[in-house]
């Protein structure tokens, strides 16, 4: 189990404050993905109705995802392919280990997937002598640097171009230690080169999904690099992972979906490689896997069916959420401390490690609602993280000095008389104080505010109060 | 591990208040639906005359990076092939999809020319395809997996060149849909549908856009004909 | 309950907001006085305090349940309800229905309260029709859009339109004026250190801009920049962008003296 570092989300995010190298990594990156959406949004007139559509067509789905889910394995079967249900995460590793293990396999190549991080693979592959490779060039590079993803499609977002290069000069040692690696274009080749390699040599090839299609029972992975392809298409066998969420009924509700996705993660109009993957390969195929496995997981996503949380079982994993999000631009993915980051994760972590581990995600927020702005998916992430706070707070876990300040402070915003006689006092005597400057530079009271930045001083006399005065209406 | 499957689909039922056999006029609804495959929203740009689609293919092949080339008819394409290869100073030398509409060019016009027929290796340099379909909306190509037709060739070659007859150009990924069901014989989709727009991307190092890194570096596409035949 | 009618004027409950009643009251007499201009009756209700949102966004559903009743309670009966500010007006607008859902007595109320809120600046231009105001502000100023204001109330266009009828001003677009502060309400005190690095990002937008004037329609979110923009020696002015339109600026900017 990927053991989460969320309840120290404090002392990560302070962290990663202080790391400058992710502060210029952060900001290049947030800055890219934001621009390069909105072009791709301004030029398609139908973004919002596209929208709209996309989220009715989850909405259906997962209303009836017993249905779709039945259609999907039975497609799938006829196809040729396995379907295998795995209800947590140690289910899902024992169904990949026993195909690994059927085939003898000593390498496993890996298109990117979340999935897998959710279970822990890696490691766990690693445990039974089975050596994981990272074909993604972003996953490649941390897990050369024994990283976690800071982010669901760039998860290397956190690294400038120097420190892959001092990575690729410590790990690719049978290179020349001279070689000029300055430019990403020389990063990339080189990393080419050495994946090339390792493709032939795995026996299984391990993918996430991005959608399932339960008309023609199609997993459908969506890249850039084409490394999820080769890994499919090279090993005799070829392994999904994928979440129970993932289906969709139709082709034609798979395009709407696909319209949505790569506008919204990276602002491109179609990410270069949209592939359908249907059963193994077909007699007289000259290529493609021998087997075809699906593993459906729900690790707790059932439990989120037919609660309020049903709405973040609509994501499609595009990272607009977090490509906006101001607090983890500041933060970094890491400091989320598990596998799904900014507000998406600051809704889902919760539901897999609980929210006392994961209290900090979705209390870190300012409600700002730049990511519900836009979710292609229009997921109400600051509502579903206010729900998290509920809980924490009918819990009893909200810390005792808060929980006790807002108590004082309810207990007189609940009564307008009282509260105006003593704010009028308070005002009037904090205005005295701060007249002369203006503002505090410090005030016993209010150390997390001022600690940053002053305190403007209040004019003196409440509106109530001078409303009052002027005998104005009531 | 049936019982998985058991417990997890009463688990999606009994959250949806559900109750199981689900109701024969429900499912028939479901199955109907499914079986029509009804379109959503298709963005306007796709619904073009067939002139205009073609220009429209190319704008948003470009946009990809890939280069479009438009040659008149499949006599033309072995020249494109080899002109091709010597301004980019690759290699006369290819391995292509053994596929009977390719084989319609003549290619004895390029005796210098080196081809083979299959599926790549690791050091072939350049792969030629054809491609069922493309999609103009996004400048996507569509290739199905088949005898003709390794997925291979997609991937592992640095160069990638495309025979795209015009007339296979169409508007939107929901023609390519209707295009492929009209052509497959029982329900299923061949083993792999690629849908490519560009060359091999990555955006992992600082998010510059860098070619090539897996797949092809290069995606050089010969448009064949105005799609009026 | 509100006062008599004593014209045709619509009537106006004006929610002060607790930051404005406590720090700021001239915000609340801008705001009176823009809605004057725009042909309204204003009445200020004794008994407000606050939207309630500390407690809402703390998880704190019944002290924010029971504040919002009261709001209601004492918003009742007027053509509108216009706060000087996004956030506020967004509570009441969009989270008190949310809010009173299940409460079958004060979930109606609470849709008839929503319905008629609005945030002051889109209220004078949307429903007043308010085309330009009758004041003067030397200066160069850069406006800072308020995330609930923008994102729950499309409050965007509306000020702007207005600033640019304002003698002598001249509006500087702020980059990346829709991104947070980093204020939050109890967020900026809760986690400091990363509402320091928002706020850091804004400042430095805004002294790019070379304005030496801030406005925005939140105090919360003025306070706090205001506040960065002084603890690190910058001396741009920051006012509500209330006292700018309604040429109430004779009360010194926020922060100074």
């Amino acid at each position: 189990m990927y053991q989460p570092t969320s309840s120290s989300f404090r002392e990560n995010s302070r962290t990663a404050l202080a790391d400058t190298n992710l502060r210029q990594a952060m900001e290049r990156g947030g800055a890219t993905f934001q621009g390069k959406r909105r072009l791709a949004i301004d030029a398609l007139p139908e973004f919002d109705r596209l929208r709209d559509r996309g989220r009715a067509i989850k909405d259906h789905v997962l209303d009836h995802l017993d249905y779709y889910l039945e259609t999907f394995e039975r497609n799938a079967t006829a196809a040729g392919g396995q379907v295998h249900w795995a209800r947590d995460a140690e289910e899902a590793r024992q169904h990949v280990l026993k195909i690994c293990r059927s085939v003898n396999a000593r390498t496993v190549n890996k298109g990117k997937t979340m999935i897998a991080e959710e279970i822990d693979l890696n490691d766990f592959l690693e445990q039974h002598d089975i050596a994981p490779v990272e074909t993604d060039l972003g996953e490649y590079i941390i897990q050369l640097r024994h990283e976690r993803p800071s982010h669901i499609i760039a998860p290397a977002v956190h690294l400038t171009k120097d420190q892959v290069a001092d990575t690729f000069r410590a790990t690719h040692d049978h290179l020349d230690p001279r070689r000029p690696l300055d430019e990403p274009s020389s990063l990339v080749a080189e990393a080419r080169a050495v994946l090339r390699r390792k493709y032939f040599e795995a026996e299984v090839g391990i993918t996430g999904a991005n959608f399932l299609v339960a008309e023609t029972g199609s997993s459908i992975i969506v890249t850039n690099e084409g490394n999820g392809d080769l890994s499919q298409l090279l090993p005799r066998v070829h392994i999904v992972l994928a979440s129970l969420e993932k289906v969709v009924p139709t082709l034609e509700d798979a395009s709407t979906l696909l319209r949505l996705l790569a506008r919204s993660a990276t602002g491109q109009e179609m990410s270069v490689y949209t592939t359908f993957s249907t059963g193994p390969r077909r007699p007289g195929d000259l290529d493609g896997p021998e087997q075809y496995h699906v593993i459906l997981l729900d690790n707790g996503r059932t439990s989120m069916l037919g609660t309020e949380f049903q709405e973040m079982l609509r994501c499609i994993r595009c990272g607009a959420c977090m490509n906006h999000c101001p607090v983890y631009k500041a933060v970094g993915g890491h400091s989320y401390g598990w596998v799904y980051v900014g507000p998406m994760g600051a809704v889902l972590t919760p539901q897999f490690v609980g929210i006392d581990e994961a209290g900090h995600l979705p209390d870190a927020s300012t409600f700002c609602g730049r990511c519900e702005s836009v979710c292609p998916m229009h997921i109400p992430l600051p509502k579903l993280m206010r729900k998290w706070r509920e809980q924490a707070f009918a819990e009893g876990r909200v810390a005792g000095r808060f929980r006790a300040g807002l108590a004082i402070w309810a207990f007189f915003a609940r009564r307008p008389a009282l509260y105006q006689a003593v704010t009028g006092l308070q005002m009037r005597l904090l205005g005295a104080l701060g007249r002369r400057r203006g503002r505090f530079r410090r005030l016993p009271m209010a150390k997390g505010w001022t600690t940053y930045r002053d305190l403007p001083a209040p004019q003196g006399r409440t509106f109530q109060q001078q409303w009052a005065a002027r005998g104005g209406a009531r | 591990m049936s019982d998985s499957r058991a417990q997890i689909l009463g688990a999606v039922r009994s959250a949806l208040g559900r109750t199981e056999p689900r109701a024969a006029a429900d499912r028939a609804t479901l199955d109907r639906q499914l079986a029509a495959h009804p379109r959503n929203l298709i963005p306007a740009r796709a619904d073009l005359p067939p002139a205009e689609r073609l220009d429209l293919f190319q704008h948003y092949a470009e946009k990809a990076a890939s280069t479009v080339e438009r040659v008149a008819d499949m006599a033309a394409v072995p020249q494109a092939v080899a002109d091709y290869l010597r301004r980019e100073n690759l290699p006369a030398k290819l391995v292509m999809a053994p596929d009977p509409s390719l084989d319609a060019a003549p290619w004895d016009s390029q005796p210098l020319l080196e081809r083979r027929r299959g599926k790549p290796a690791p050091e072939d340099q350049v792969g030629l395809s054809s491609m069922f379909a493309a999609v103009a909306e996004t400048g996507s190509l569509i290739a199905l997996s088949g005898p003709d037709h390794p997925s291979t060739l997609n991937f592992l070659p640095e160069t990638h060149i495309v025979v795209l007859p015009a007339a296979r150009v169409t508007g939107s990924y929901e023609d390519v849909w209707d295009k492929l069901r009209a052509q497959q014989t029982d329900a299923t989709l061949p083993r792999t549908v690629n849908m490519i727009t560009g060359p091999s991307l990555s955006g992992d190092i600082e998010q510059t856009l860098q070619h090539g890194a897996h797949g092809p570096r290069r995606l050089h596409i010969l448009l064949v004909g105005d799609g009026s035949a | 309950m509100p006062g008599e009618a004593t014209s045709n004027n619509p009537r106006i409950g004006l929610f002060v907001t607790c930051l404005v009643d406590l720090f700021r009251p001239s915000v609340g007499f801008a705001a009176v006085g823009l809605l004057q201009q725009a042909g309204c009756d204003v009445v200020v209700p004794r008994a407000q305090t606050c939207c309630g949102q500390p407690a809402y966004n703390a998880g704190d559903r019944s002290d924010a349940a029971a504040i919002a009743r009261q709001v209601i309670a004492a918003f009742a009966g007027f053509d509108y309800v216009v706060a000087p500010s996004g956030s506020c007006a967004g509570m009441i607008k969009h989270h008190y229905p949310a809010l009173l859902a299940d409460d079958p007595a004060w979930a109606p109320r609470a849709a008839a309260l929503a319905e008629r809120t609005r945030e002051l600046v889109s209220f004078l231009v949307d429903i007043r029709g308010l085309k330009a105001v009758d004041a003067a502000y030397a200066g160069t100023a850069t406006y800072h859009d308020s995330c609930s204001g923008l994102r729950e109330l499309s409050v965007k266009d509306q000020p702007r339109q207005l600033l640019a009828t304002v003698a002598g001003l001249h509006l500087r677009e702020l980059p990346g004026a829709e991104v947070c502060c980093g204020f939050g309400g109890t967020f900026c005190i809760k986690y400091p250190d990363i509402s320091n690095r928002m706020l850091e990002e804004k400042s430095a937008d805004i002294l790019a801009t070379g304005a030496d004037t801030l406005l925005a329609g939140d105090l919360g979110c003025l306070m706090n920049m205001a506040g960065k923009l002084q603890r690190t020696g910058n001396d741009i002015h920051v006012r509500h962008v209330a006292e700018v339109l309604a040429g109430m600026c004779d009360e010194p900017p926020i922060g100074e003296s």
